[in-house]
């Protein structure tokens, strides 16, 4: 697939769809752990998006990228619409005019966005957040690309594969950030909703580039 | 779950709609974004006071929006904070060139939202500053979790911030009554049943009959511990012991308790545990010199109570008796 305007839209589009068929799974994670609102202020947000790349027609894969950015930062709300919304603007200014993405343009979008997330919540690895799944998908997504013959779909795979097990991680952290922080030890044996949703964002991207 | 709602989506906006027809002498409800704003703002000259945060909490923050206390209001969705432009239509619609002051409960999605809200407002040209009220002495304050949370003295700082706005303080005086009143403020609450939020649909946790959450926050979140239902006087000395070692308040200081109900705890409770806790802190020595009694910074229909503890000096005194005229709270008009 050709990762110009349309294809990252269809991607997003994608995205969006899988976080719709996840609210539950994300709202019951949050429960355990937080306010329960994690899929609902997603899915708002992305179905806000949605709309927004439907009224507008973004000419770049930037642009498209700032669209989400500025929906979801002005549409979710709670600790999520900022660092998501801030993920996607990093991501979107990293790539500057081009009109098609390559792998390495991929990775240093990806690196953007984790920059972002990191500067906006203070979060690191094993702090029991999205960083645990966005992280570990950065660094695969990076050693992806140096492969021989590596395509976008190959670092994204490697990316959603490590976001994976990276949110399968969070079950046994104690979180340090975010509401979760709150229980301490008794957080322990519940996934984080926000590595969870990372997670599945990135799955989506990658089934969108195959 | 069973409320009186329609399309869970809806209630944040319906219930907007219900609070500007019943008190449209004080405040205007904006749908989009979702705002309460004090009906006669900007008011020329005075500091604007302004908070928000997630619905579900009534009456914080809408309820306390009027003339002595807050300029705006910013609600979010249930449990949700408001978005940055939400907060920024809210500077844009009640700040004159006196600056604005906005109250932001120590919660990490609170914290972002109008962090980054206050940067664009400041781009705009507006004088704003903000301060972040943590209260809550359940929370351990330390790098391993996001800060103590802001909870129920979030209601006496925006009195008092709003009293000192209205008396034409300037933004730093503003601000530093505010800085003050964070400062010498502690708060904690504990819930015997969870909330249900509308879109949830189901109870934000469970506990059995014979067990209490203790050192909750507001929004549904289980609490420091989970502990044995016990009689009002234990349960209510357990809560003072949280509060007043952590200050720590003193034999002889003035203080106003706050007694507030989590949303789902009748009168009769609220005021059996309020004499026990003017009793003991007699005992201790505490003079009581104000109270506020009543459920004013709620988690939907949770049960539960939360104390919190002020100390007052002169100046908070004549702060907080300020005349002030908003929903929810009401005297000296």
């Amino acid at each position: 697939m050709a990762c110009d305007a349309n294809g990252t839209g269809r991607a997003i589009r994608a995205a969006a769809g899988v976080v719709a068929e996840h609210r539950t799974e994300l709202i019951d994670l949050d429960r355990a752990i937080g306010d329960a609102d994690h899929g609902e202020n997603l899915n708002r947000g992305f179905t806000a998006v949605v709309s927004a790349l439907d009224s507008a027609t973004p000419e770049t894969p930037a642009a498209v990228l700032k669209t989400v950015a500025t929906t979801l930062i002005s549409k979710v709300g709670g600790a999520a619409g900022p660092l998501y919304g801030t993920a996607f603007l990093r991501a979107s200014t990293s790539l500057g005019t081009q009109s098609a993405l390559d792998p390495e343009a991929v990775v240093t979008a990806l690196r953007a966005g984790l920059d972002g997330v990191k500067a906006r919540g203070k979060a690191e690895v094993g702090d029991a957040t999205m960083i645990d799944a966005l992280a570990p998908a950065v660094e695969a997504a990076e050693a992806a690309a140096k492969q021989e013959g590596a395509d976008i779909a190959a670092v994204l795979t490697a990316a959603a594969d490590a976001a994976d097990r990276g949110y399968e991680s969070t079950v046994d952290l104690v979180p340090r950030k975010g509401r979760a922080s709150y229980l301490g030890e008794r957080a322990v044996g519940h996934a984080d909703p926000g590595a969870r949703s990372t997670a599945l964002l990135l799955r989506a991207f990658a089934e969108a580039a195959r | 779950m069973k409320k009186i709602i329609n399309d869970p989506a809806d209630v944040v906006v319906e219930s907007l709609r219900g609070l500007a027809a019943a008190h449209s002498g004080i405040l205007r409800v904006v749908e989009d974004p979702a705002l309460v704003v004090r009906s006669d703002a900007p008011v020329d000259g005075k500091v604007a006071v302004i908070s928000g945060g997630g619905s579900g909490h009534e009456p914080l923050h809408g309820g306390f929006v009027g003339p002595g206390m807050l300029d705006a209001a910013v609600p979010g969705a249930v449990f949700t904070s408001p978005t940055p432009d939400a907060v920024q239509a809210a500077v844009e619609a009640t700040t004159s060139s006196a600056g604005a002051l906005l109250i932001v409960k120590n919660y990490t999605g609170d914290v972002l939202n109008f962090e980054t809200a206050a940067e664009l407002a400041a781009a705009e040209g507006a004088e704003v500053r903000s301060v972040v009220i943590d209260d809550d002495v359940a929370v351990a304050d330390s790098t391993f979790t996001a800060g103590r949370r802001g909870v129920g003295g979030t209601v006496l700082l925006e009195k008092i911030a709003g009293a000192a706005a209205e008396r034409r303080y300037s933004l730093d005086d503003v601000e530093a009554v505010a800085r003050r009143v964070i400062g010498q403020v502690r708060s904690i609450g504990v819930a015997l049943t969870p909330p249900t939020v509308p879109h949830a649909g189901e109870p934000s946790f469970t506990l059995a009959d014979n067990e209490i959450e203790f050192g909750i926050g507001i929004h549904g979140e289980p609490g420091r511990e989970r502990i044995p239902a016990e009689p009002a006087d234990q349960l209510v000395a357990r809560m003072l012991a949280a509060i007043t070692e952590d200050l720590p308040f003193e034999r002889g200081d003035r203080v106003l308790l706050f007694t507030n109900s989590m949303g789902g705890t009748p009168q009769v409770e609220l005021y059996l545990a309020h004499g026990i806790a003017e009793r003991l802190l007699a005992e201790q020595g505490i003079t009581v010199e104000r109270r506020l009694v009543g459920p004013y910074i709620t988690s939907l229909e949770m049960q539960g109570i939360s104390l919190t503890l002020l100390k007052l000096d002169d100046e908070l005194v004549e702060l907080w008796d300020s005349w002030v005229n908003t929903a929810a709270l009401r005297w000296g008009v």
